[in-house]
């Protein structure tokens, strides 16, 4: 049926090319124009000969704009200025991300300058190089990520390969700069370490030809570091108290291997749901073969709609689960040599989910709840112990290349007692324009 | 005997949908009023999407996954370019891994492009507020300068699917004649304003204000992109009964009730006017849409004189 009504729009197309063929080769689109009158047209032409393209010349194709902007390469920074005060004097020990506010007062905890463009036919590159102040005020310069993306793999294929934030659930890969909220998700931190989970390694990952979007996705990277905390980074030991055990790279399964799958669904013209279940598997430092294992379960629902101002109003909700398994090895204490920690799986549980409410154009509100907990193992780390924690933050974006924050934090730490934080944050950002994924 | 020539007939019409279904050319334009120029030069063989909603702004549009799986299967992508998409579209084309869309491709057709643009800055500075470096991206609002998007979308398509070229060719001659015969009656609707003193809310009504012979007296955004100010509403409150200009035009995505404060004060109407066909019931066309423009402001121009 389809196929037939596809036949008669032939039927009805070729007597048309007949007749626009006729007149002339080269110049029949002018010929028909000048027909048709109107003083419009000329100026068509006189606009086509201006810019040097020869009317009814289907040959010529894509010509450089007026004016190219950038050059090679796209150049963005940002700068995110935190400013607060907390009833806990160590700040250190409520907010353990490298991102996070550092102390009573003011610090910069994180400035990026990201670079991108495309390196040949074949590949996108970007690199995100991240200036720190500490809470001393050393500047510290980290290269955050750097990597390439290829544009063309047959099969709906692509690769990265490179240095960049492993594709784990829905914000470990995202910039400070994108986070709804001043600090990073306790269950996150957690799992990840301060920095959040990133190495170096490849990335391949599929488009399935599915009628909706999926995308399955596996990352073979380093599973030692500076960002592999869980895995065999220098902060790994401390979660159960052992002494490092050095191990090399003996093949594949020293490697970290993480997997994800993520779906998405437009429920309606207006709402969009994106579900995603990731696992990372990697071995730990703190025997020969001891292994931890992560799994994570995250969900993003928004609300728009269709005649939103400036994207404004939304309603969006976040939430993220995680389960982590460590095999700690029988092995010696770090701090008291003569005591020896017995062979177990330590396992660590946590999740947030926040909300956020766009009010109207460039303000939002947010909610986000946090709660992380570890069950009793031989040895009692700060690290693993139970934490919950309420924090609503406002925003005001004057513009997307700028805006305010002021969040309260709730941390009800069981052990130690709870505390409150009230922080301010600050964002400014040049050069190239911030687009953000969904 | 008839059951077989059923099941022959039957495979026949089974094998032409498939075929016919793969053959068509899938094109995907960024909004709403390139998809209907698509639909104009493309003609019913070709399959057209688009990715915003005729009521979403087009800055401001999300890279949902679903476009991803959108563009990842489309042999064309028609986009606005001058930076009218820059804050969503990257993404979704980083991962969409099409290479007959990427920047350069056959499939790729930007449609600033040729057009003449109006308001190219001669510095880069965002203190002038999110002023794009290539000029004001709003042309689409000028049907002479959609005559040459036109004629690139068919330059296009014919490259991509040159079975069909002239046929591509046949629709485009077309769409000037009706373009031109068109272009006459709107200027006679409108030939009565002419000078008419007009305000908008966006900088979006630049191409159609030049092309008509309308002039645009204020702004209520200070500067593109930056959120109207009680000081700013109060100067062009003074502007507009100074100038007497007594229309306010705004489209769905932008706010009704600041227009509505500043026209009350003002002695104005505020004209809905969206520039992507869909936006009103029965303006599913670039022309059905030209033609509410046309005559929605003559009637609200005529309704103030």
């Amino acid at each position: 049926m389809r196929g037939r009504s596809i036949l008669c729009a032939f039927g009805l197309i070729t007597p048309l090319l007949a007749q626009a063929q006729a007149p002339q080769k080269k110049d029949s689109l002018a010929k028909a124009d000048s027909a048709a009158r109107a003083d419009s047209i000329a100026l068509v032409h006189e606009l086509e000969k201006e810019l040097g393209k020869p009317a009814g010349d289907s040959g010529a194709a894509a010509q450089t704009p007026p004016h190219a902007s950038g050059g090679y390469m796209n150049i963005g920074f940002v700068s995110l200025t935190d400013a607060g005060w907390s009833t806990e004097p160590d700040i250190g020990s409520l907010e353990r991300g490298d991102h996070d506010p550092q102390v009573r007062g003011f610090t910069i905890p994180n400035t990026e300058l990201a670079l991108d463009g495309a390196v040949d036919p074949y590949f996108k590159g970007f690199s995100n190089i991240v200036f720190k102040l500490d809470k001393n005020g050393e500047t510290g310069v980290e290269l955050e990520e750097a990597f390439v993306l290829t544009t063309s793999l047959p099969a709906n294929l692509q690769l990265k390969a490179g240095q960049f934030f492993t594709e784990f659930g829905r914000q470990n890969p995202q910039h400070p700069h994108s986070w709804a909220f001043v600090d990073q998700p306790l269950v996150l931190n957690r799992m990840f370490g301060p920095d959040g989970l990133r190495s170096q390694g490849l990335r391949v990952s599929w488009l399935a030809p599915t009628p909706f979007y999926t995308e399955a996705l596996l990352s073979i990277v380093n599973s030692a570091g500076g960002a592999t905390s869980s895995f065999r980074s220098e902060e790994s030991p401390e979660i159960h108290g052992g002494r490092a055990t050095e191990r090399a790279v003996r093949g594949l399964q020293d490697m970290l291997i993480v997997p994800r799958l993520a779906t998405s669904f437009d429920l309606t013209e207006t709402q969009t749901l994106l579900l995603g279940a990731s696992a990372a598997f990697g071995p730990n430092n703190s025997g020969s073969s001891a292994r931890t294992r992560i799994y994570g379960v995250d969900g993003y629902w928004k609300w728009k709609p269709a005649a939103a101002q400036q994207g404004f109003p939304f309603i969006s909700m976040q939430g993220e689960a995680l389960l982590r398994r460590y095999d700690a090895a029988e092995r010696v204490s770090a701090d008291v040599p003569t005591v020896t920690l017995p062979n177990e799986t330590l396992k660590d549980r946590g999740a947030y989910a926040q909300v956020l409410w766009g009010i109207k154009p460039r303000i939002v509100a947010g909610l986000r709840g946090d709660w992380a907990r570890g069950d009793d193992a031989s040895f009692d780390s700060e690290l693993r112990a139970d934490r919950f924690r309420v924090s609503p933050n406002f925003t005001w974006y004057p513009t997307e290349f700028s805006k305010f924050r002021v969040q309260y934090n709730y941390d009800d730490r069981k052990e130690i007692g709870s505390d409150h934080s009230l922080w301010f944050q600050f964002e400014f950002l040049l050069g190239a324009h911030a687009s953000h994924k969904f | 005997m008839n059951l077989h020539r059923i099941a022959t007939l039957a495979l026949i019409a089974i094998a032409a949908t498939g075929s016919s279904a793969a053959a068509q050319l899938r094109v995907v334009a960024t909004t709403p009023d390139l998809a209907s120029l698509a639909r104009e030069i493309g003609g019913n063989v070709v399959n057209v999407t688009a990715l915003a909603k005729p009521t979403e702004d087009p800055h401001y549009v999300d890279a949902k996954p679903s476009h991803i799986v959108t563009l990842n299967r489309a042999d064309v992508l028609i986009e606005g370019g001058a930076e009218l998409e820059l804050g969503w579209l990257p993404p979704l084309l980083e991962s969409s891994r099409n290479a007959r869309i990427a920047a350069g491709a056959r499939g790729r057709i930007v449609a600033s492009t040729g057009v003449r643009m109006l308001e190219i800055p001669t510095s880069f500075d965002r203190s002038k507020g999110d002023v794009h470096s290539l000029g004001n991206p709003h042309f689409l609002a000028d049907p002479v300068s959609v005559k040459i998007v036109a004629r690139r979308i068919s330059d296009h398509l014919a490259q991509v699917d040159p079975r069909l070229a002239a046929s591509y060719k046949a629709n485009l001659v077309r769409f000037n004649a009706r373009i031109d015969a068109k272009m006459a009656e709107w200027q006679r609707q409108l030939a009565p304003f002419r000078n008419a003193k007009i305000v908008t809310y966006h900088k979006d009504f630049v191409y159609f204000a030049n092309r008509f012979n309308l002039e645009i007296v204020e702004t209520l955004e200070p500067k593109p992109g930056i959120a109207p100010s009680p000081a700013h509403l109060a100067k062009v409150i003074g502007t507009m009964k100074a100038e007497n200009a007594r229309v306010i035009l705004v489209q769905p995505y932008q706010n009704r009730r600041t227009a509505e404060t500043v026209a009350r004060q003002a002695g104005a109407v505020v004209l809905d006017m969206p520039q992507q066909p869909g936006a009103r019931p029965n303006t599913g066309t670039y022309f059905d849409m030209m033609d509410y423009l046309v005559t929605t402001l003559a009637a609200g121009l005529r309704g103030q004189k």
